[in-house]
């Protein structure tokens, strides 16, 4: 593994190994680019994942103080925590339940295919499908998605069986056990065939998901042109008179500080730390935070619709046993004005198990209506809502200037109401869902609040002028030109998928960008 | 936890059992309780006997599962005692909260029937100390791996090679999906 100099100004500097980050770093030590990665988390594995849900949750989520606030439920109940993303090597990329799918054509273009929404802000993305096309096809192939490139899908575990007896009971055609960047047949590396484990959400103890953990940081390691800093949390981007960035600002694990110089940076925090980051680096000549002359950063935060359907049967599910997103239905997908709501959504199978069943069925509950539901859980089946919601210039991430961080900098409050749009897609995926499990027989149906946010999205949006948002068609600072944003944050739109394939195929795309132009001298 | 389990007298101990109440002894500074059945026993650094007993029965009111000893439930006690041990506001909030149960009806709330808990509970909802003992009790006491056979729930896997042979498609009922929805499972 590389070590570079603080003073070595010729590297470029990642902040945050995730999905967009960890691939962006493997992508260009490839290309035969020097990288220092800085990831505020420590390094895990599968032989130190807990498959315990509140032990793994105190090992890999990001607990550090967050606020909130806004109409959304979780304000009222995990005040804190507004998402449920991690801080370890690897990012929540250890988290995610492998879901790979692809955006539609119509998503790129959500202002022209859904109109003037009031109280949206919506924009067309700067790159279309067709541009993206060969970058899925290179994250398809480095994930090993499976239905693509002859990878078989997985099989279906009993969760899955109870959503297709319903859909198909429904009419529903589109249903199967998913893309997922989970190996359905084991791989010469040594990574493992899913074996069912369960726990995908707390690290796959058998390496069987995918994750940069595992993947693209080792393969860059293997370069000698990474540099991987765990505990480095980065704290302030600095620049020059020129308006040109310089370096990072970063407290390693004992909070001593240093200043490590770099020819670019590239912020992939997720979508509350990354434009946390470029406000708190805010400076005489970017007052308002850096790469911010729109205003835009922090703006647009997006979620996903989510919300979840859990219905009980008069035999056992166990649904908790094997993969946590087992399977899909992607008949609601489409965009369709006359259920009552622009975009789509996707009915995913998910699980949870007893403890965190517990936390998150009706969260604030108690009492005898609560407990004669949880004595039903190894009866139940589960399914997690997960559609396009509308970009808001309010739904945002703001500085929390009355509440600091161990370093003493403000923490990131977010602030999210619904939509009414949101809402009415929500209604209509509880009442799709539960038709479905009533289909399958069910006994009871309990729709279930949206959990922590897992899809952090938007804040630092790409768009095709520079007054409508904070990065280009490439991931490039309007303001800054040797500045990237490399995560979910620079989606313009969130369509309808779970984002991670195409944060990884904008990584890959982004990698050759910056190639060229370090090569061009032009960043 | 520097906390004394008093189990080296157990037989002693159960001896001194009052008929359908807990039994409390003091040493050292801890509390230690018994339940009826000599089934449960806690230790205790912070929270008194009779924040103890109060707590316990809230537990359980709040999170009723009738097949559930108190053995269960008393696990929470303890567990919401080491948070209290670390933390002095937690303490107070817990005292000041039984104090204000007890006050309700100008007699001991854990006397009161059970229609009575339930309401005084109820009225003190949206109280820190109420929220307090619901969020720690949601958390510990379905933590409990003890308690996850009771519902069923088999916890980790990878240490037996996962579910794949373990029954994850063992589903005795509805459709049987077709191949190309739901492939056969790699076996090597």
């Amino acid at each position: 593994m590389a070590k570079y100099d603080l003073n070595d100004d010729h590297v470029v500097v990642i902040v945050g190994s995730g999905a967009g980050g960890g691939t962006l770093a493997n992508e260009l030590c490839q290309k035969g680019i020097d990288v220092v990665l800085l990831e505020a988390g420590q390094r895990q594995g599968p032989d130190t994942f807990i498959n315990d849900e509140w032990a793994s949750f105190a090992q890999l989520a990001w607990l550090d103080k967050r606020t909130t606030s806004g109409s959304w439920r979780v304000a009222r109940d995990f005040p804190n925590l507004p998402a449920w993303i991690c801080k370890t090597v690897g990012g929540s990329t250890t988290h995610w339940a492998g879901a790979s799918l692809r955006f539609q054509e119509h998503e790129f273009k959500a202002r022209t295919t859904y109109g003037a929404i009031d109280g949206a802000n919506l924009l067309d993305w700067p790159i279309t499908l067709a541009e993206l096309e060969p970058f899925y096809d290179r994250a398809e192939k480095k994930m090993r998605v499976t239905r693509t490139n002859g990878y078989p899908g997985l099989p279906g575990n009993n969760n899955f069986r109870v959503m297709y007896t319903g859909a198909k009971r429904l009419g529903y055609k589109t249903v199967h056990t998913g893309r997922m960047a989970i190996n359905s047949t084991p791989l010469d590396d040594g990574r493992s065939s899913c074996q069912q484990a369960g726990f995908c959400f707390q690290g796959c103890k058998f390496g069987a998901k995918w994750s940069t953990l595992y993947t693209e940081i080792p393969a860059a390691e293997e370069t000698g042109r990474l540099d991987l800093r765990a505990g480095a949390q980065a704290l302030k981007i600095e620049h020059d008179a020129s308006g040109k960035v310089t370096g990072v600002l970063y407290a390693d694990e004992k909070g001593d500080q240093h200043l490590q110089k770099a020819r670019v940076v590239c912020v992939a925090g997720n979508s509350i730390e990354s434009p946390r980051l470029l406000l708190n680096s805010a400076s005489s000549m970017f007052p308002d935070g850096l790469g911010n002359s729109s205003g835009q950063v922090g703006r647009n935060y997006m979620r996903h619709t989510t919300g979840s359907v859990y219905a009980t049967f008069e035999k056992p599910v166990f649904m908790f046993r094997g993969t946590t997103m087992a399977g899909i239905i992607q008949d609601e997908a489409h965009h369709d004005p006359k259920r009552g709501f622009a975009g789509g959504y996707e009915l995913e199978t998910l699980s949870l198990g007893l403890p965190f069943m517990a936390a998150f069925l009706d969260p604030g509950a108690w009492g005898r209506e609560f407990t004669r539901k949880m004595d039903q859980y190894s009866h139940m089946a589960g399914m997690w809502i997960v559609g396009e919601d509308m970009p808001r210039e309010t739904n945002r991430v703001t500085l929390n200037t009355e509440v600091k961080d161990q370093f003493g900098l403000p923490v990131a409050n977010v602030h999210f109401d619904d939509h009414e749009n949101d809402e009415r897609m929500r209604s209509h995926a509880f009442r799709q869902g539960s038709e479905v499990y009533r289909a399958a027989g069910a006994l009871e149906v309990y729709e279930v609040p949206p959990y922590p946010s897992t899809h952090n999205l938007g804040s630092n949006r790409m768009s095709a002028e520079a007054k409508d948002g904070v990065v280009n068609r490439h991931g490039q600072s309007w303001d800054v030109k040797n500045l990237f944003v490399s995560d979910g944050s620079q989606f313009t739109t969130g369509a309808t998928e779970n984002p991670t394939l195409t944060i990884v195929a904008l990584a890959i795309r982004q990698a050759e960008f910056i190639r060229d132009g370090m090569a061009k001298n032009e960043i | 936890m520097g906390t004394r389990r008093i189990y080296e007298n157990r037989r002693a101990f159960l001896r001194k059992l009052v008929q359908g109440t807990a039994t409390v002894a003091i040493a050292g500074g801890a509390v230690s309780i018994v339940g009826v059945d000599g089934a449960w026993a806690m230790s205790l650094q912070s929270i008194d006997a009779r924040g103890a007993k109060t707590l316990l029965r809230m537990a359980r009111l709040m999170y009723p599962h009738d097949q559930l000893g108190d053995f269960y439930y008393a696990k929470v006690v303890e567990d919401l005692d080491r948070e209290a041990t670390g933390s002095p506001e937690t303490a107070r909030l817990l005292r000041d909260g039984v104090a204000v149960l007890d006050e309700a009806y100008g007699q001991p709330w854990i006397e009161l029937s059970e229609g009575y808990q339930l309401q005084v509970m109820e009225k003190i909802s949206a109280e820190p100390f109420l929220g307090k003992v619901r969020g720690a009790t949601v958390v510990s006491l379905y933590n409990n791996p003890t308690l996850w056979p009771v519902f069923a729930y088999q916890g980790s896997s990878a240490e037996y090679g996962g579910y794949l042979d373990r029954g994850f498609d063992d589903l005795a009922w509805g459709e049987i999906p077709d191949e190309e929805a739901s492939p056969e499972a790699y076996r090597g």
